[in-house]
C-alpha cells in the first residue's frame, strides 16, 4: 500500500465516530441546544398573543423572577432542599442495609426497592392524596401521637408537597448510593476493624467517604427534578405552596405570557446549574461529567 | 444478632413505605365507588376490571402512549447505541463536548426542557401534537440510552472483534455476528428503560402535546373531575407487565452470562 492509501484509510477511520454519532448529536443539537437558545430569545421579547411578539432586549422579565415570584423561587429551593435531605436520610440506611445486610437476597431487595416506581408517576402521587387525606389513618396516627393539632391536616400543606417529592424521587437517590456502597472493598472494613476502629469510626473514615460519589449523584438526581417540579404542588399542595414550575406551567399554558415564562424557565435552569456547580466543586468530584 | 433484627425492621419499614401507594393504586381499582371521586374505600367489586375501556378517551390515550413509547424507545436506542459505540471504541477530539451534550438533558429540570421545546415550536409556528411529543421523548431518551448501552460495552473484550476481522469477516459481518450479540443485553435494557420513561412522562409531554392525549395527560385531566377506577386498573396492569418484563430480563441475562462462563 502506498502512503496515500494508508492515510486515506486512516482519514476514513477518523471519520467513523463522527458518522456514528451524527444522528443522535444532531437531534440533541436541534431539540436541546436550539430550544434553549430560543428560550433566551423569547425571554427578551415583548408583546402579547394578539399583538405579536418582537425582540426588545427588555430585561424586566428577569427582574420579575426576583421580585414578583420571589415566594415561588424560595419555595422551589426550600422544598427541593428539604426533599433532598429527607430523601438522603431515608435512602442511605436503606441502601446500606441492602448492600451489607441482605446476603444472597441482595438483588431481590434491590428489585423490590425499584418496583414501586413502575407504577405510573401521577398515580403514585394521587395515591398519596388518599393516604394523607384528612380522615385517613396516617393523619389519625400522627394526631394521636400529638404531632399534629386536632384540627390540623397534612394534605394541601407544604409537608405533603415535600413528602410527595421525597417519595417520587427516592429511587433516583437510593440507587446511586447503593451502587457506590456495593462497590466498597469489604477487606477495607476488615482492616479498619483489625486496627481497632469502632464500627462508627470505620463508617466515618471508610464507608462514608467511599460512598460519597453515590451520595452526590443521588442528591443531584433528587434536587434538580424536585426544584423544577409542579406536579406535587398541584396534586398534594395548595396555591401558597406554588413553586417555579407552577409559574412556568401557568404562564406558558394558561395565561399565555411567553416572554415572562421563558425568562422564569431560563432563570430556573441557570440557578440550578450554578448551585450544582458550586455543590460539586465543594464536595469535590468531577466523575459526574464522564 | 441485635444488628440483624435492626436491619430487618429497617428493610421491612422501608418496603412498607415504598409499597403503600402501590397498594392504594391497586386496591382502588377494585373499589365499588359511588359518585365520581374514587378517594374513600366503599367495597370490593370486579366491575371496573370487567369493563376496562368503559370510560371515554382512555383507550385512545393508551394507544398513543404505547406507540409513542415504542417509537421513541426504538429511535433513541438506535442513535444512542451508535453514540455509545463511538464513545467507547474511538478516540476523537469532540469527546468532552459530546459527553457534556449528553449530560445536559439529564441535568435539566423537565419543566425547563419542555418549555424550551415549546418556545421553539411556537417561534417556528410548528403545530403541536403527536409528532412533537415523539421528538421530545426521543430527546430525553437519547442520553439514558447512551448511558445504559455504554455501561455494557465498556466491559467487553475487544479481542473477539479483532479475531473476527483476522478471520476475514468484514466490518458489517463483525458487527452483526460479534458486536451486536454481545451488546444486545445493553440494547434491550436501553429499549426497556426508554419505553418506560416515555410511557410515564408527563411534564415534557404536557408542554408539547397540543390536543393529543397520552395516558399521563388523561390522568392529569381526570384528576380534577375525579379519576375513573379504570385508570387504576390500567395502572395495575402497567405495573404487573413491567415487573414481569424486569424479572424476565434478569432471568435471561443471568442465564446467558452463566452459559458464557
Amino acid at each position: 500500500m502506498t502512503i496515500e492509501a494508508v492515510s486515506a484509510a486512516e482519514r476514513r477511520r477518523r471519520r467513523v465516530p463522527y458518522l456514528l454519532m451524527a444522528p443522535g448529536l444532531l437531534w440533541l443539537f436541534l431539540f436541546y441546544v436550539v430550544p434553549m437558545s430560543q428560550l433566551v430569545i423569547t425571554s427578551l421579547q415583548e408583546g402579547s398573543l394578539e399583538r405579536g411578539y418582537r425582540f426588545t432586549g427588555d430585561l424586566s422579565n428577569y427582574l420579575a423572577v426576583f421580585t414578583t415570584y420571589r415566594g415561588q423561587l424560595f419555595n422551589s429551593l426550600l422544598f427541593a432542599f428539604a426533599a433532598t435531605v429527607i430523601g438522603l436520610a431515608i435512602s442511605y440506611p436503606l441502601a446500606y442495609a441492602i448492600a451489607f445486610h441482605t446476603g444472597r437476597w441482595k438483588s431481590l431487595f434491590l428489585m423490590l426497592l425499584l418496583m414501586p416506581f413502575l407504577v405510573p408517576f401521577l398515580l403514585r402521587t394521587l395515591a398519596w392524596r388518599i393516604i394523607l387525606a384528612d380522615q385517613g389513618t396516617v393523619v389519625g396516627i400522627i394526631k394521636t401521637l400529638g404531632l399534629l393539632p386536632e384540627d390540623g391536616r397534612l394534605l394541601s400543606t407544604a409537608w405533603a408537597v415535600v413528602a410527595g417529592l421525597v417519595y417520587n424521587y427516592l429511587a433516583f437517590i437510593t440507587l446511586p448510593i447503593y451502587v457506590s456502597l456495593d462497590k466498597i472493598d469489604r477487606s477495607l472494613l476488615e482492616a479498619a476493624n483489625d486496627l481497632y476502629a469502632s464500627p462508627f469510626t470505620a463508617f466515618r473514615k471508610v464507608t462514608w467517604p467511599l460512598s460519597l460519589p453515590g451520595v452526590i449523584s443521588g442528591t443531584l438526581l433528587t434536587f434538580i427534578p424536585a426544584a423544577g417540579d409542579y406536579v406535587n404542588v398541584e396534586l398534594l399542595g395548595n396555591p401558597p405552596n406554588s413553586m417555579m414550575g407552577n409559574v412556568i406551567q401557568n404562564k406558558f399554558l394558561v395565561v399565555i405570557d411567553y416572554p415572562a415564562a421563558a425568562a422564569i424557565s431560563f432563570t430556573l435552569m441557570a440557578l440550578i446549574v450554578t448551585l450544582v456547580v458550586i455543590y460539586v466543586r465543594r464536595v469535590g468530584t468531577e466523575e459526574l461529567l464522564t | 444478632m441485635k444488628a440483624r433484627v435492626f436491619y430487618r425492621v429497617l428493610l421491612g419499614a422501608g418496603l412498607v413505605y415504598l409499597f403503600l401507594p402501590v397498594f392504594v393504586v391497586i386496591a382502588f381499582g377494585f373499589n365499588d365507588l359511588k359518585g365520581r371521586f374514587n378517594v374513600t374505600w366503599v367495597g370490593f367489586t370486579l366491575r371496573h376490571w370487567a369493563d376496562p375501556f368503559g370510560v371515554e378517551g382512555l383507550s385512545e390515550a393508551l394507544i398513543n402512549s404505547l406507540t409513542l413509547a415504542f417509537l421513541s424507545a426504538l429511535i433513541a436506542t438506535i442513535v444512542g447505541t451508535l453514540i455509545a459505540l463511538a464513545l467507547v471504541r474511538y478516540r476523537f477530539r469532540a469527546r468532552a463536548a459530546t459527553n457534556l451534550l449528553l449530560f445536559l438533558p439529564m441535568a435539566s429540570p423537565e419543566v425547563v426542557m419542555g418549555s424550551a421545546l415549546l418556545a421553539l415550536f411556537i417561534a417556528t409556528s410548528f403545530g403541536r401534537g403527536y409528532w412533537t411529543i415523539l421528538v421530545a421523548h426521543v430527546l430525553f431518551n437519547i442520553s439514558y440510552s447512551v448511558v445504559t448501552v455504554r455501561a455494557r460495552i465498556v466491559g467487553f473484550d475487544r479481542h473477539l472483534e479483532e479475531a473476527a476481522m483476522d478471520l476475514y469477516a468484514n466490518e458489517w459481518q463483525t458487527f452483526r455476528r460479534v458486536t451486536l450479540p454481545m451488546i444486545l443485553p445493553g440494547v434491550a435494557a436501553s429499549f426497556m428503560l426508554c419505553f418506560a420513561l416515555s410511557f410515564d412522562d408527563f411534564v415534557i409531554t404536557n408542554f408539547n402535546s397540543g390536543t393529543t392525549m397520552t395516558f399521563p395527560l388523561y390522568v392529569w385531566g381526570a384528576a380534577r373531575r375525579g379519576i375513573p377506577p379504570q385508570v387504576n386498573v390500567f395502572g395495575t396492569i402497567i405495573f404487573l407487565v413491567t415487573v414481569i418484563a424486569m424479572f424476565g430480563y434478569l432471568t435471561i441475562t443471568t442465564r446467558r452470562s452463566k452459559v458464557a462462563r
